[in-house]
């Protein structure tokens, strides 16, 4: 045995000076955040990078949270140049070349969002503190998503907004790292106007059911703002609490308002129940003021037109993207409408993958990833900073909504806005609306300031 | 030590020690492991543990002491976090005043809702507090709106007055501090392996549950904490000696809010944002949930019940079926999927089931919570010890029973 000489003294010599040799290299960081030491929050260190995938998994919109998270399986395997490449085929920028982006490897986190603010938080938070990621995405609310994007801006990472209509997540509570691809309230309005004015007619009384939360109001007030300046009138504007299942005691006064149309800004289950009710009372029956009576729902999902099932039959709503943008259609009034070559790229991997054509979180959440991945080999750095520059004013195509506009006022994306209706004659359970007119971007487009709010500045964390 | 007896010392300074160290025994596995998964090492949820733990151990003094079942101190929770949100946005971004308007607006509010609530006890007592907390669940939701943001909450914002701070530099958001220390701000040890993350505000946290909790033990110990058990004993027998038990409950239930609301204020320090979601019914739910899965009536079951369900909720939630893949790559293909499709419902968003099956089994088999599993351990391992070093000591529980 070999003669050792252990002192007390020598083992807490030598402990202290091997805590501080081990200590040294780091550095006292102002912002927790810092993974690596490049500049930046969560700089990826070796040939992977990490996103976080940040949907709905129970409640209320865990069915389109399962699509928003099949859209970003599909995406990272075509990204990691799995697949048949998708609308990465179409897209208009040309960096990504199945490598991963920058040449790293995608790999993914996921988190469970419940569709509450404070959960949402604390799955993104785990995901930046815990695993790394440099971007958090996804999200089917417009709470979660202003909550997260918050989260993300004070974290210094990007926040790619998915499914997220209220007005506020671009206007009032825009943040430098966030963007949105989908489109908002105002946007419903101004596309759902005219056109609502050519089928009923200039001369009609509205009456609203709101749902009573934050989207609720921005959707009532962009549809009645943009309704009246065509002529319409508003008869009353009632908020229904979110929990409510049964809306008949909310219908049974609309037929004594003597208003000839119903507005319904609700949206999922909400909707469903409520465009059931009115159904059912017969609404859509009656002649009020020798005009026939009309439902409108301003935002439409497929999921929603699912549950409602026969009674969205003829009811004029507006939504982001739909799947039959891919094989082309004619409109009502006639009009051909070429087959869309990003939408039919998309709707064919998707559906190869998965077996059914995919719903419109599905399809946003995917362009977002894209588009990420694209500013950031455009940028050449993971940087978010150098990632909002990028995206700034970048103008692309393919994406299936068209030549489109990523606006730097504001990180929102402008691009046309489809008007739909429920289909009379179904071949499918997924075929249940039709596209009755694609309103051209021009015509939603609005000034960045009338919303309020302050995007600040691009806040790369540590 | 401190007016508390040696055993009650040694429980306090076990629990000083153990939430000191946090950072190192959440993070036993390397990073890059297989295991790192199971770390929960990171400022979030430590954070998390120790906010939820003060919130169980001010619940506990109601319900483990007089026996009152409130559902609904998760209105407090969100009451505090409202009142220091705002003293965030009016005030300064310190959270000294946060925390501190958080557990005065939280004591009224629960003196207000105690007072009416208390004229009832058993069930009629709960559904009343389940009652109040889901109507200012619907009020911050909606009907106050302007005063609560309504379903997106509040945030501090560029625009706010922050009338003590001064103007912010160039390039930087309002954070939450402590007379300059970020709360968000965090020292990183990386060694071998292992990383280390000490963060500012994890500490903070720590050391105000650390007083909590003293002062929980303390109340417990007292002639009122001794009052309080009177009343869950027979309240009825009670009053009949001439006593008027109700404005112990009274203070019994307005402590606990503050605690809430102490909970609330610490919550929006570390996470300045506030959503009315924090104050859903089940919210008051899991906070029944942890008191009982850690041993209701004891001094630290709450806090163990409070760990058990936020880790639960952070870590299993977020394993997914690519990971259990992973996990079972080795085993042949049609085994493989068998006891990844076995497993899989009880993980990711399956947590809730778990859960549940892990509280009923408690319920079933350790009535005392967590903190009798700890004690049925010790003594096992206790009588094993006297029998061979025949010391006869005392019996090494480490807490109170009830």
């Amino acid at each position: 045995m070999s003669k050792s000489d252990i002192s007390r003294r020598g083992v807490l010599r030598t402990g202290a000076a091997v805590g501080a040799g081990l200590a040294t290299p780091t550095i006292f960081t102002s912002q927790v955040w810092g993974g690596g030491h490049t500049g930046f929050t969560n700089a990826p260190q070796g040939d992977t990078v990490t996103l976080g995938f940040n949907v709905p998994q129970s409640g209320a919109y865990a069915d389109e949270g399962a699509d928003e998270l099949r859209a970003y399986e599909l995406a990272v395997e075509h990204l990691n140049g799995g697949g048949d490449g998708g609308m990465l085929n179409t897209f208009s920028s040309k960096t990504i070349d199945g490598t991963g982006i920058l040449g790293k490897k995608v790999e993914y986190v996921t988190g469970d969002t419940q569709t509450k603010s404070d959960a949402a938080r604390a799955s993104a938070r785990s995901m930046i503190e815990k695993d790394g990621a440099i971007m958090i995405t996804g999200g089917s609310s417009s709470g979660v998503a202003v909550a997260v994007q918050a989260l993300c801006q004070e974290a210094g990472v990007i926040f790619m907004a998915g499914l997220t209509h209220s007005n506020d997540t671009t206007g009032k509570d825009k943040k430098a790292n966030g963007f949105r691809h989908f489109f908002n309230s105002y946007m419903s309005g101004a596309a759902l106007a005219p056109v609502l004015a050519k089928a009923y007619g200039t001369d009609r009384k509205a009456y609203h059911l709101t749902a009573d939360y934050n989207w609720g109001y921005t959707t009532q007030e962009a549809v009645q703002t943009s309704t009246e300046a065509l002529g319409w009138e508003t008869v009353n504007n009632v908020l229904t609490p979110l929990t409510q299942t049964d809306f008949s005691s909310y219908i049974a006064p609309v037929l004594q308002s003597g208003a000839d149309v119903l507005v319904l800004n609700h949206y999922g289950g909400n909707m469903v129940n409520s465009l059931t009710n009115a159904v059912q009372f017969g609404l859509r029956d009656k002649m009020v003021n020798d005009k026939n009576f009309e439902i409108i729902v301003p935002l439409y999902s497929r999921l929603m037109a699912k549950g409602a099932g026969a009674n969205v039959k003829g009811i004029f709503g507006s939504t982001n993207w739909h799947w039959s943008l891919a094989q082309g259609f004619t409109t009502p009034d006639g009009t051909e409408v070429a087959p869309d070559a990003g939408s039919a790229a998309f709707v064919k991997s998707f559906g190869e993958k998965y077996g059914f054509p995919p719903s419109q979180a599905a399809h946003t959440c995917y362009c977002q990833t894209l588009l990420y991945a694209d500013a950031v080999n455009r940028a050449g750095s993971f940087n978010p900073c150098a990632v909002g520059e990028a995206l700034k004013d970048f103008e692309f195509d393919g994406l299936g909504n068209g030549p489109t506009l990523y606006r730097g006022d504001d990180h929102q994306c402008f691009k046309d806005v489809l008007v739909v209706r429920g289909k009379e004659n179904p071949t499918s359970e997924f075929d249940l609306l039709e596209v009755v007119e694609v309103t051209p971007v021009s015509q939603v487009t609005y000034d960045a300031s009338i919303f309020g709010g302050d995007l600040g500045t691009c806040n790369p964390g540590a | 030590m401190f007016g508390l007896d040696a055993k009650d010392t040694r429980l306090v300074l076990i629990v000083a020690v153990l939430t000191m160290l946090a950072p190192f025994i959440l993070n036993p596995f390397p990073e890059g492991s297989e295991l790192a998964q199971f770390n929960a090492g990171y400022p979030d949820l430590m954070q998390r543990f120790v906010i939820f733990g003060i919130f169980a151990i001010g619940f506990n003094i109601l319900f483990g002491l007089t026996g009152y079942l409130s559902f609904g101190h998760a209105a407090f929770l969100g009451v505090g976090s409202y009142a220091a949100i705002w003293m965030m946005k009016l005030l300064t971004m310190n959270v000294v005043p946060a925390i501190f308007m958080a557990i005065v607006i939280a004591g009224i509010f629960s003196l207000f809702v105690g007072w009416i609530s208390l004229r009832r006890t058993g069930i009629y007592f709960s559904i009343l507090t389940l009652a109040f907390a889901q109507m200012s669940f619907a009020l911050a939701y909606s009907v106050l709106t302007p005063l609560t943001g309504g379903e997106t909450g509040l945030q501090p914002k560029m625009a706010d007055p922050r009338i003590l701070d001064g103007s912010l530099a160039e390039g930087t958001t309002p954070r939450a501090n402590l007379f300059g220390l970020q709360m968000s701000s965090s020292y990183e040890l990386s060694v071998g392996g292992w990383l280390f993350t000490f963060n500012a505000g994890y500490y903070l946290a720590a050391v105000v549950m650390l007083i909590a909790f003293y002062i929980s033990i303390r109340i417990f110990r007292s002639p009122f904490g001794m009052m309080l058990r009177a009343i869950k004993c027979n309240q009825q027998r009670l009053n009949y000696t001439g006593l008027n038990s109700k404005p112990y409950t009274l203070a019994a239930f307005v402590i606990s809010g503050m605690y809430a609301g102490l909970a609330g204020g610490l919550m929006v320090a570390m996470d300045t944002q506030v959503g009315p979601e924090r104050m859903f019914w089940t919210a008051s739910g899991e906070v029944v949930l942890m008191t009982i899965l850690g041993g209701a009536g004891t001094l630290i079951g709450p806090v163990l019940g409070a760990g058990m369900i936020k880790y639960m909720e952070n870590i299993i939630s977020k394993i997914n079926s690519t990971i259990l893949h992973e996990w079972f790559y080795w085993m042949p293909d049609g085994l493989e999927d068998f006891v990844v499709a076995m497993i899989y419902p009880f993980i990711g968003k399956g947590w809730h089931l778990t859960l549940g099956i892990m509280f009923m089994l408690v319920v079933i088999f350790l009535p005392g919570g967590l903190v009798e599993g700890g004690q049925r351990i010790a003594r096992l391992f206790g009588k094993g010890k006297k029998a061979e070093t025949d010391e006869g000591g005392t019996k090494p529980s480490s807490t109170p029973a009830e």
